[in-house]
């Protein structure tokens, strides 16, 4: 009976644990921790993408492996040990709560290039990426005001961490910029995936009147819920158009393929060294699905918008900028710090809600 | 306004109800099954791609139960002729629900789903009020509300009920009586896998239509605590799963509507509702242990 039981407990851990990993001598090995499974349909599958990316335009000299699944925390240190240990010349860890893992497992393993995503710890063979999700949601603030009849969006929020603050804040003043009484209200969900919660916060805020969601959660339900109550959406992460091919008005996909192919030619031809990487619309890593379901006018204002992004000439936090209260935070015509962002714990003005602390 | 926020608790609280009814029948046979979660992911994605693949939601209700209640035959196997542990048998069943469940899904993900659609009574549908609550749901609603009546009539007024609840409380005892203990409790626990199987279809055809590896996030585990919530009782799982429902639905609403209450707490609310009704229903150990099947968990094998 017990080595039933231990069989049954032993593939459920191979069926849910881990799959991928080729073997072949001379090619370099390039290799991925996930925190959910590479089919969730936002944060990790983005990241599955990029790998694809990487694989098929360096698939001659280079082999990828990935774990998924993994959970933040000390089985996170085991996982990527377990990766190191076997002959990866170079290992990305794609989520916040991987930091502290992958620096302790980097010290003892000098020769091996780390790159963990969206953390702030770096070290001679340990590099950070993110990406600046907010200038999409600037532009997603936009068309909301534009868009939006009553001058009320509804956001659903997962966790009160600077990135998604950061991304509220955004939204708000992009949303400003063309109505400056627009409204948020914001409707936190706790949990990253959980579609039926998602759908719940989406008709609790329809059924109070706002008449655009947008959401940082990552699953499509929220869109599904927009389409069927007849409002517009915007979709996260990944293009969610299949979800509400009448509903969803853009998306920020997350585009990591460029950026993985570039850090992993600098690791072959050498070049690699430990950077903070924070790029944005401009480099590609982050980039708009196609503005539809929106009048032409609308639309051309976000192509413009995104074309200033691109080229330096708007920052979306720019002064003058007050926090919630009232108080001032930037003056007129200064920009805010990276550091600032990165820790952000604040409401600009204009937000509907409480952040939680 | 209200009606829209019953609308909502009444989605939410379907899947529960119905997969706890289920794991009330299976414990009220003495066994325990910890696998609701992945009996009812099972039900998920076997829905959601027949569905999906025949353009059905019928047929992908039918696949639902169909495939939680195969997968609930493991259980009984290991469990009943195998006489496992139940505990630990029910936990891998979690896990191993979870696991193949995601890998049969793999490509089903971000596809559109096949949403089932309403079934709507003529006349009695307007009624004002309760016509468009009651009489103008999909077809899992109305099983749920079917469910619990015939449960109800099945455990407490026929013979059969009678008999299951005997070994329930004394496997020992209906077994020198000649009733076949193994047998019922198999049919107890397909009913089980059955039911959340049913509460899986629900899940990925009427709540949110898409697939989504591990969207049960922890209903099954709900269901089994309605189970004891309820202290085995049919309609107290009704009153358990729309409180629990009610809770949830109305703590997205009061922070929609700017209480300044801090988010973290009101999430924490229903389950703190859960705990307070408990010790209110646990107050009175008497009836406590008067409803709750004495052999409950506890490995049964027939005398040779």
């Amino acid at each position: 009976m017990k080595k039933l039981i231990i069989a049954l407990a032993a593939s459920a851990a191979v069926l849910g644990g881990m799959s991928g990993a080729a073997q072949a001598q001379e090619k370099s090995k390039v290799c991925f921790i996930y925190v959910g499974p590479k089919t969730d349909g936002g944060w990790t599958q983005a990241h599955d993408i990029g790998r694809m990316a990487l694989e098929k335009a360096m698939g001659d000299k280079i082999e990828t492996a990935f774990l998924e699944n993994v959970p933040e925390g000390p089985d996170a240190e085991r996982a990527i040990e377990r990766m190191a240990r076997s002959n990866c010349a170079m290992i990305y860890t794609t989520s916040f709560g991987f930091m502290d893992a992958t620096v302790k497992v980097a010290a003892k393993f000098p020769k091996v290039k780390f790159e963990h995503a969206t953390g702030f710890k770096a070290a001679e063979n340990v590099a950070t990426y993110n990406s600046r999700f907010y200038e999409g949601r600037y532009i997603q603030g936009q068309i909301a005001a534009k868009m939006s009849k009553k001058g009320l969006a509804g956001y659903i929020a997962s966790f009160p961490i600077p990135e998604v603050v950061m991304g509220i804040n955004a939204f708000e003043l992009g949303a400003k910029s063309v109505n400056p009484d627009f409204k948020i209200k914001v409707v936190w969900a706790n949990t990253w995936a959980d579609p039926g919660k998602e759908a719940d916060a989406a008709k609790a805020l329809v059924d109070q009147g706002v008449d655009i969601l947008t959401q940082h959660t990552d699953t499509t339900a929220p869109i599904q819920v927009a389409a069927e109550r007849g409002i517009m959406a915007f979709g996260q992460a990944s293009d969610m158009i299949a979800a509400g091919p009448k509903t969803q008005l853009t998306a920020i996909v997350d585009t990591w393929g460029p950026y993985y192919i570039k850090r992993t030619k600098a690791m072959l031809d050498g070049t690699w060294k430990s950077e903070q990487i924070w790029d944005g619309l401009k480099d590609g890593i982050l980039t708009m699905a196609p503005y539809t379901n929106m009048p032409d006018d609308v639309k051309a204002m976000a192509e413009e918008t995104e074309a200033k992004i691109k080229s330096g000439e708007l920052h979306p936090f720019t002064g003058p900028i007050n926090k919630q209260d009232g108080s001032e935070w930037l003056k007129a015509g200064e920009k805010a710090e990276d550091g600032t962002l990165l820790g952000m714990n604040f409401y600009v003005e204009g937000v509907d809600d409480q952040l939680p602390k | 306004m209200f009606e829209a926020i019953l609308l909502t608790v009444m989605t939410a609280a379907t899947p529960l109800v119905i997969a706890a009814m289920g794991e009330l029948v299976a414990e009220r046979s003495g066994v325990l099954n910890l696998g609701v979660e992945g009996m009812m992911i099972m039900g998920a994605v076997c829905a959601f791609a027949t569905a999906h693949m025949t353009g059905s939601p019928y047929l992908g209700v039918l696949a639902g139960i169909g495939g939680g209640a195969l997968f609930s035959l493991l259980f009984g196997f290991l469990t009943l002729t195998l006489v496992t542990n139940q505990v630990a048998t029910g936990l891998a069943l979690t896990i191993l629900g979870l696991g193949v469940s995601g890998q049969l899904g793999e490509s089903f993900v971000g596809l559109a789903g096949t949403k089932l659609q309403p079934i709507v009574f003529p006349v009695l549908s307007d009624i004002p009020f309760i016509g468009r609550v009651l009489f103008a749901q999909d077809l899992i609603f109305y099983l749920s509300i079917a469910l619990i009546i015939g449960v109800n009539w099945f455990l407490f007024k026929s013979r059969t009920g009678l008999k299951m609840r005997a070994i329930g409380d004394n496997h020992g005892s209906a077994h020198a009586l000649g009733i076949n203990v193994v047998r019922t409790r198999y049919l107890a626990v397909l009913f089980g896998g059955a039911c959340a199987g049913l509460a899986g279809a629900q899940l990925s055809l009427v709540y949110t239509p898409q697939w989504v590896e591990n969207m049960s996030a922890g209903r099954g585990w709900i269901a089994l605590a309605l189970v004891v919530f309820a202290s085995w009782r049919p309609w107290r799982i009704l009153a358990g799963g729309y409180l629990f429902g009610a809770v949830t639905i109305g703590q997205l609403h009061a922070q929609a509507f700017g209480v300044g209450i801090p988010s973290q707490f009101l999430s924490a609310l229903p389950y703190a509702a859960t705990i307070v009704v408990l010790v209110i229903i646990s107050h009175n150990r008497r009836t406590t242990l008067i409803n709750t099947p004495a052999s409950l968990g506890k490995p049964f094998v027939p005398d040779r």
